[in-house]
């Protein structure tokens, strides 16, 4: 039964919403409103789950004072910090317990909360993601190498893109007559991208999505138990 | 319902001679919220002005072009609730007015939408038609899948460095099937862990996704029979910021210094972030994504890359079971299937025939 | 001389920092060719009527604020000089913040512009796709106040909003999931609303293929490079031009390291074959 009843549900389910695709009348038009519904606020509940698992982990790793102990400590510092500012002062417009906190942000020039956003949060995301850029550079370096005819290929044509994608390509090509604009390499970049580089995502989109459908009618009619913990 | 009556009463009396000159018809085939608004008159007029007034008598003006004839559609009304047209001709001083009552009604089919089923069906019966010739004992040959089959290498290699593995499920939530995919992966490659006594690290973005997959976890490692060696705190929750996850687990890859490195479900922007770090501490590299351009950048830093329909694939590949690998023919249907619609649309397109694309493209309507 | 893996990576990384930093603290102005993306991106608000109400979905995190934030400032700016009067929502809850920085960065060159008659900010909702689907059905529903708490009722510029059908065009500006791709699909594909948008350069590939003959996108601004070529569209001198410089820079750097890596596998497989 414990194995049995999610499978169930699962199936029930999964062939409602896929009739209510294709049947506007009551009850299945209202259906996946109602399903949206639900998803929206469980989703709210679901925000809770984590933090407490947050908690809790960092909790055991302090208290016990595991390895590198310290950084979690200054993890839950950051994390009970920032929510406690928000309760207390708000953040933008909207109002905390003790108010808007106007001495405050008169004498730092906004609310903790938003001073801690936007001089430690919002910089502190932009550097993780702007590691990508040294990430690419090694990557091209290592990877970007003639071996065959493939990786020639490859070679070219990332060649061709990386200078159209510039301002540098436009100006290397830019005195090239008005029958040979297609040579343009902003434009060959550009061509690049939308014919081959298009063919080859949608060709992969299609088989994911193909994927997609097995996997989804696999779980929908039982077939498919791991997501549940186990085949039988 | 009093205004409504009047309303009725007092539009049967001020239909003129030939009241064929307005009519209201339910829109076929739809989800009951839209109705068709005719008229049609003997000479052009100057102006027209068309009222609609629901149940509950609240008036709104709605918008015709001025012609002798024609249709205009009204939608965003309520399924099986009465609706009161009034419609106002001018003609030089001369004023006429037409009233008409209708109902929209909800149908049990989307007409528009039957290729679009009878795909779906074709494709479902196909898998359903290869999974039973599958318990019939049918042998399907399934091409190799190197990333699924180094599984084994990469649990081995950790073992031997006494290092733990980890296993990224992506980071996006239960609602999307990457992840589901990547957790029946996870089943299988949790299992093996678990014969193997080799830890394993699985941090999560969402709470759902950290709930399934401990649940997960916690049951291959029953399976194996080796429950004691379940390690809760080993799946846990990092954070719900996509660069705040991924910072996370590079400090994992960089102070545990995993053995192998598994990242797989759904993937943006940061994926040759996750990919270049795992590189540089050695790790042996299993991704894979549906997500197609972010696929390059793990075939750049990953020893082994599933594409797209190979993450799907897996969970049958991995339990060899006969049913699920039966599925995955269906799959190939699919894309036969595909191609054969490809090529006979681009047949025809050059051909100057369109009927083709557009039985298509009104079935996506 | 061998150099380890390690001690490469940090030459690469010494190199690459200083060839993004010096053109931000010496500008070089080049200039950036309109790439036919953008200019589709750009003809939609352009051939967008006066007095319109468009929606800007502001769906990334301060992680992309380099790329995005420029493109949003720029799309602010032309749908502003249009008339039209914008109404930002967010579906990533960091959303809000951006929409407010972007809005505070263009209002200081509109002062006429008033919040709540000519630009709202209604805020984040949790969700994704379900949210959008809502707001399809009743925008009321989903966003009862704005990001200030003021009512639906009360602002002036959602006095004729019932529903995303009411909006002239979407721009959805994303990182990730949920995002563009969700607006295509329902904006588009249910309600056929006209949909444009930004995304980082990395993603944007992806989104090609909806600008295609159904228009399921109108136009896509792939970067910063796209965020350029829209300033220079409307004529603005925005962060996404003076920092163009860099990357053509450090675009010219990967191709020398390129080179470089092919360099040092070519004079390996020699000692190899002379050994």
């Amino acid at each position: 039964m414990k194995r049995n009843t999610p499978l169930i549900f699962a199936f029930i389910v999964g062939m409602l919403v896929i009739l209510a695709e294709f049947i506007p009348h009551r009850p299945f038009g209202e259906l996946t409103s109602t399903l949206e519904n639900w998803f929206m606020i469980i989703s709210g509940f679901a925000i809770l789950l984590g933090q407490i698992s947050l908690i809790r982990v960092n909790s055991h790793i302090i208290y016990h004072k595991e390895s590198n102990w310290q950084y979690h400590l200054a993890g839950m510092i950051s994390f009970f910090l920032m929510l406690i500012f928000g309760i207390l002062w708000g953040m933008q417009e909207s109002i905390g317990l003790l108010g808007h906190g106007e001495r405050i942000s008169q004498a730092i020039g906004m609310k903790p909360f938003d001073y801690l956003f936007e001089y430690a949060y919002m910089p502190l995301s932009s550097t993780v993601f702007s590691l990508l850029a040294f990430f690419i550079a090694s990557a091209a370096y290592r990877a970007f190498i003639i071996r065959g005819f493939e990786s020639n290929l490859l070679m070219i044509t990332a060649v061709i893109v990386i200078i159209g994608r510039s301002s540098f390509g436009s100006m290397l090509t830019a005195s090239l007559p008005e029958a040979y604009r297609f040579w343009h390499i902003p434009r060959l970049a550009d061509f690049l991208m939308e014919y081959p580089n298009t063919a080859a995502q949608r060709a992969i989109l299609i088989s994911a999505g193909l994927g997609i459908v097995g996997s989804s009618l696999r779980i929908i009619l039982g077939i498919e138990r791991s997501y549940l913990g186990g085949d039988k | 319902m009093k205004r409504l009556l009047i309303f009725g009463l007092l539009s049967l009396f001020l239909l003129p001679l030939g009241a064929q000159t307005i009519n209201v018809t339910d829109v076929p085939w739809d989800d009951g919220k839209a109705l068709d608004f005719h008229w049609d008159f003997p000479k052009q007029p100057d102006s027209l002005w068309l009222c609609l007034q629901d149940a509950q008598a609240n008036n709104t003006r709605i918008e015709i072009p001025l012609s002798k004839a024609g249709t205009q559609r009204i939608g965003e009304l309520s399924p099986g609730e009465t609706y009161s047209f009034l419609l106002k001709a001018y003609w030089g001083d001369e004023r006429e007015r037409f009233a008409a009552i209708a109902s929209p009604k909800a149908a049990w089919f989307y007409l528009h939408k039957w290729l679009f089923l009878l795909l779906l069906l074709v494709i479902c019966g196909a898998i359903l038609g290869y999974i039973f010739a599958a318990k019939q004992g049918k042998d399907f040959f399934i091409r190799r899948i190197n990333g699924l089959d180094s599984m084994e290498e990469a649990i081995g290699r950790a073992t031997e460095k006494g290092k733990p593995i980890l296993y990224v499920p992506g980071i996006g939530d239960l609602d999307d099937i990457e992840t589901i995919a990547s957790l029946t992966i996870l089943s299988h490659l949790a299992q093996r862990c678990a014969e193997y006594n080799t830890d394993l690290i699985v941090p999560c973005r969402f709470s759902m996704v950290l709930s399934a997959s401990r649940e997960v976890v916690r049951e291959a490692y029953q399976k194996a029979g080796r429950l004691d060696a379940y390690k809760q705190e080993n799946i846990f929750y990092l954070t719900d910021d996509q660069f705040g996850y991924v910072a996370g687990i590079d400090g994992i890859m960089l102070r545990e210094e995993p053995a192998a490195n598994f990242f797989l479900g759904s993937f943006y922007a940061e994926s040759l972030i996750l990919a270049e770090t795992g590189f540089s501490t050695g790790a042996i590299q299993t991704a894979g994504t549906a997500q197609a351009h972010q696929l390059p950048f793990f075939v750049v830093s990953c020893d082994y890359t599933l594409i797209g329909e190979d993450l799907f694939a897996a969970s049958a590949y991995l339990s060899r079971d006969p049913q699920q690998l039966g599925s995955l023919k269906g799959h190939d249907f699919g894309k036969l299937l595909v191609i054969l619609l490809i090529l006979i649309g681009v047949i025809l397109e050059i051909a100057g025939i369109t009927w083709l694309k557009d039985l298509i493209t009104g079935a996506l309507a | 001389m061998k150099l380890s893996a390690r001690t490469e990576r940090q030459i690469i990384y010494t190199l690459l920092i200083i060839a993004v930093g010096l053109p931000l603290v010496f500008p070089i102005g080049w200039k950036t060719e309109v790439s036919g993306y953008t200019e589709m991106a750009y003809k939609l608000i352009e051939e967008t009527p006066a007095g319109n109400v468009v929606l800007i979905s502001f769906d990334y995190d301060p992680s992309t604020i380099t790329e995005l934030q420029p493109m949003a400032e720029a799309l602010i700016e032309h749908a502003f000089k249009k008339n039209h009067r914008i109404v930002a929502t967010a579906l990533w809850p960091m959303g809000v913040q951006m929409a407010e920085k972007a809005f505070q960065e263009i209002c200081a060159a509109y002062p006429n512009k008033v919040y709540g008659e000519d630009y709202v900010n209604l805020g984040y909702k949790v969700g994704g796709m379900v949210s959008i689907q809502a707001m399809g059905r009743n925008l009321k529903e989903v966003y009862p106040v704005d990001s200030k708490g003021t009512h639906y009722d009360e602002l002036p510029i959602l006095q004729n909003i019932k529903r995303l059908k009411d909006f002239a065009w979407i721009a959805s500006l994303s990182s990730g999931v949920p995002g563009l791709k969700e607006w295509v699909m329902v904006a588009h594909d249910t309600y056929g609303i006209p949909v444009t948008g930004g995304c980082t350069a990395i993603s944007a590939p992806g989104f090609f293929a909806y600008v295609n003959e159904q228009k399921q996108l109108t136009g896509i601004l792939g970067g910063l490079k796209s965020a350029s070529e829209y300033e220079s569209l409307i004529d603005r001198k925005g962060t996404a031009t003076s920092k163009m410089d860099a990357q053509s820079i450090a675009h010219l750097l990967i191709l020398v390291f390129i080179a470089a890596g092919n360099l040092k596998v070519y004079l390996s497989r020699r000692r190899k074959r002379n050994a």
